[in-house]
C-alpha cells in the first residue's frame, strides 16, 4: 500500500492536532510557499494543471471552479469549506477534522488567496461537537503563529478563518443550502443559477469546496502537479479517501490512490467479507448513488470509471451488503432518510420522497401489490429532474436502481412469499 | 416533559456576562447581524438546556429579527430542543451502515430497557431517547451518540452496559 498523504496521522507518532507537532513534520511550509511565491492566478492554474476534482460528491474540477470568480466586482469573496458530512455512508471528513486539521487549515488558507478571499467559513455539521473543538483551537494556533490574521506570514495579506456549527439537516451541505444556513435562514437551496461563484453568500462571490479537496490543494502545493497527477488515471486523479462500511471485516477510512479496484478496497484494505457469508451488492458512492450487484463490483474506483459502470463515485461512501441483507428492508431505510430530510420546497420531492416511504413500508410489511411495484417506479422517474436541488434525484436513483437490479426480491416480497434473504426483519417503526 | 405533554417555557432568560461576551464575539465575525442566529442559538441552548419560546423571543431580541423568524429556524434545525431533555440524551443511529450492524436490535433494547420509545423522556428526566440519521461513523457501526459523544462498535450487550455506566454516574 503507498505512503498515505491525506491520512499521514495514521503513520506518525506526531500529535497533528498540535501545532507544535505539526510544524515539526514540515507543517506550514506548503502555505509559505504558495503566499510568498505564487500569485494567486498561479495557483489557480497549478490546481487545473494537477487535474483535481471535487471531493464532495460531484467532481467538478477544483480549478475551474475557482477561476470562475469574477475579478474586480468590488465585493468581498468568500470561501466556505464544506464540513457537513452527512450523505449516509460518508466518514472521510471527519478524520481529518479530528486527526489533521492543520492539513485542511492549510488548504483553505492556501484556496483563499488563490480567489483572494480574506474571510472563510468552515460550515460543520452540528453533531460534530469534537470537531468543532479541535477546529477552534486549530485556529487560535494558526492565528497565535501568525498564520492568519493580519499580514499573514509577514505579507500583506489579511486572511482569516471561522467556523460556522450546523445544527442537524442533511440539506446543509448542497452548496446554496449551506449558504442560507450560514446566513441565519431555513437552509432552502436556491435556483441556480446564478451559480455561488458569482452571487453567493452575503450577494458576494463564493466558492465551497469539500474538506478532502482543500486537504489535497494543500499537497498539490507541497509536491507539484505533476506528482499528483501520477497518482491514478490522468482525468481525475491524486490520493483518495474511501469509507467502507456494512458487512465487512474491518470497516474504516482507507487512503488509496484513485482509481482503485473496488474488489480490492473491500477484500485487502476492509479485510473482506464477514466470515461464511457472500457479497450480495455493493453502493459505491453514498446511500444516494446507483447499486450495483456482486457481479458488477469489478471496477475501478475513479469519476469516470464508476460512472461508466452506470453509478457514480460520489462521497466514495461503500456500503457493502452480504447474502443476509433484504434489498426492500435497505430501500426503505434509504428512503426513509430522503424523506426525513426533504427541505419542503418542491413538490416532486416532499410528496414523492413520502410516496416513496409509505410505498416501501408496506411492500416491507407484507401488504403490498404488483401495482405498488409499478407506482414506485413511476414515483421515482417523475422525481428526477424536475426540482431546485438534486435531493429528489438522490432519493430517486436508489429506488430505480434496486427495482431494476433486485426485481425478483421485490416481487417475492408483493407475492406474499418469505423473505430470500436471511434478513433481520423486524423493527417496523 | 413526559409523553405528549407541551412543556413549559422558561420564564425568563438572559445571557451571562460570559455569554453576552460570547455573543458580541459571533456577532462580529459575520457582515451581516443575522448570520450570528444560529451561533447564537447554540449558546442560548448551552445557557438553558432547551430552545423554549421564551428563549426564541430573547435570541430574537438580541438579533433584532422578528419572533416568527427565530422560530422558523428554530424548528428547521433538529439539534435544537423544543423540549427538555433528559441528563442523558441517546441518539441511535438507524441508518443503513449502522442497520446493517444491528442497530434495530439495540434501539429495541434500549427502549425496553429504559420504558420509553423514541422521542420520549424516562419520568425520572435521566434518559431521553431518538433515533438520529447517519452520524458521519459508519466506520465504527453501530453507533450511539450520548450527549456529545460518540460511542462506536456498539452490540446490544455493551448498550445496555453503556446505560447502566450513565446512570450510576460512572460515565457523564
Ligand atoms: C443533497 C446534497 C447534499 C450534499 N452534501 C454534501 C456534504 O455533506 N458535503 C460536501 O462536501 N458536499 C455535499 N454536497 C455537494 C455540494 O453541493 C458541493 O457540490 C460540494 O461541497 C462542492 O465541493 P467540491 O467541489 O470540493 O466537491 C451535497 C450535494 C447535495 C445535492
Ligand atoms: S429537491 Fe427537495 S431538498 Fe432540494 S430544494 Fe427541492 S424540496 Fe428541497
Amino acid at each position: 500500500m503507498n505512503e498515505k498523504v491525506l491520512l499521514h496521522f495514521q503513520d506518525t507518532s506526531a500529535d497533528l492536532t498540535d501545532i507544535e507537532q505539526y510544524l515539526g513534520e514540515g507543517g506550514y511550509e506548503a502555505t509559505r510557499k504558495a503566499l510568498t511565491e505564487y500569485e494567486p492566478d498561479g495557483l489557480v492554474n497549478l490546481v487545473k494543471e494537477s487535474n483535481l476534482r471535487g471531493r464532495g460528491g460531484a467532481g467538478f474540477p477544483t480549478g475551474l471552479k475557482w477561476s470562475f470568480v469574477p475579478k474586480d466586482t468590488g465585493k468581498p469573496v468568500y470561501l466556505l469549506c464544506n464540513a457537513d458530512e452527512s450523505e449516509p455512508g460518508t466518514f472521510k471528513d471527519r478524520e481529518i477534522i479530528e486527526h489533521d486539521p492543520h492539513q485542511l487549515l492549510e488548504g483553505i488558507i492556501i484556496a483563499a488567496y488563490a480567489i483572494r478571499c480574506e474571510i472563510a467559513y468552515i460550515y460543520i455539521r452540528g453533531e460534530m461537537a469534537l470537531g468543532y473543538k479541535v477546529l477552534v483551537k486549530a485556529i487560535a494556533d494558526a492565528r497565535n503563529k501568525g498564520f492568519l490574521g493580519k499580514n499573514v506570514f509577514g505579507t500583506q495579506l489579511s486572511i482569516d478563518i471561522h467556523v460556522h456549527r450546523g445544527a442537524g439537516a442533511y440539506i446543509c451541505g448542497e452548496e446554496t443550502g449551506l449558504i442560507e444556513s450560514l446566513e441565519g435562514k431555513r437552509a432552502y437551496p436556491r435556483i441556480k443559477p446564478p451559480f455561488p461563484a458569482v452571487y453567493g453568500v452575503f450577494g458576494c462571490p463564493t466558492i465551497v469546496n469539500n474538506v478532502e479537496t482543500l486537504a489535497c490543494v494543500k499537497h498539490i502545493i507541497e509536491r507539484g502537479s505533476d506528482w499528483f497527477k501520477s497518482i491514478g488515471p490522468e482525468g481525475g486523479p491524486g490520493p483518495k479517501l474511501y469509507c467502507v462500511s456494512g458487512h465487512v471485516r474491518k470497516p474504516g477510512v482507507y487512503e488509496a490512490p484513485m482509481g482503485t479496484p473496488l474488489r480490492d478496497l473491500i477484500d485487502r484494505y476492509a479485510g473482506g467479507m464477514l466470515p461464511g457469508r457472500t457479497l450480495k451488492a455493493v453502493i459505491p458512492g453514498g446511500s444516494s448513488v446507483p447499486i450495483l450487484r456482486a457481479e458488477e463490483t469489478a471496477i475501478n474506483m475513479d469519476f469516470d470509471s464508476v460512472a461508466k459502470a452506470g453509478s457514480m463515485l460520489g462521497s466514495a461512501g461503500i456500503i457493502v451488503m452480504d447474502n443476509t441483507t433484504c434489498m426492500v428492508r435497505a430501500l426503505r431505510t434509504i428512503t426513509h432518510f430522503y424523506h426525513h430530510e426533504s427541505c419542503g420546497q418542491c413538490t416532486p420531492c416532499r410528496e414523492g420522497t413520502g410516496w416513496l416511504e409509505k410505498l416501501l413500508i408496506r411492500i416491507d410489511s407484507g401488504v403490498g401489490t404488483d401495482e405498488d411495484l409499478k407506482v414506485l417506479d413511476s414515483v421515482a422517474q417523475g422525481m428526477m429532474g424536475t426540482t431546485i436541488c438534486v435531493l429528489a434525484d438522490a432519493a430517486a436513483m436508489p429506488v430505480r436502481s434496486f427495482l431494476a437490479k433486485f426485481a425478483d426480491e421485490f416481487e417475492a416480497h408483493v407475492r406474499g412469499e418469505d423473505c430470500r434473504a436471511d434478513a433481520v426483519h423486524r423493527r417496523v417503526a | 416533559m413526559h409523553n405528549g405533554e407541551q412543556p413549559t417555557p422558561h420564564e425568563s432568560v438572559a445571557f451571562s456576562e460570559a455569554a453576552l461576551a460570547e455573543f458580541n464575539d459571533i456577532v462580529s465575525r459575520y457582515p451581516e447581524r443575522r448570520a450570528a442566529l444560529l451561533p447564537t442559538l447554540w449558546v442560548a441552548q448551552r445557557e438553558f438546556g432547551w430552545i423554549s419560546t421564551t428563549v426564541q423571543a430573547y435570541v430574537a431580541e438580541l438579533l433584532k429579527l422578528p419572533i416568527a423568524w427565530v422560530e422558523g429556524v428554530v424548528s428547521f434545525y433538529t439539534m435544537f430542543y423544543r423540549r427538555p431533555m433528559g441528563t442523558h440524551h441517546l441518539q441511535v443511529c438507524t441508518n443503513l451502515s449502522c442497520q446493517l450492524r444491528g442497530s434495530d436490535e439495540i434501539l429495541d433494547a434500549v427502549e425496553r430497557k429504559l420504558g420509553i420509545r423514541c422521542g420520549e423522556t424516562t419520568k425520572d428526566n435521566k434518559f431521553s431517547l431518538d433515533r438520529v440519521e447517519c452520524l458521519a461513523a459508519c466506520g465504527g457501526a453501530p453507533v450511539v451518540q450520548a450527549g456529545d459523544d460518540y460511542i462506536e462498535n456498539l452490540d446490544v450487550t455493551k448498550t445496555l452496559e453503556l446505560i447502566d455506566r450513565l446512570a450510576t454516574g460512572k460515565e457523564s
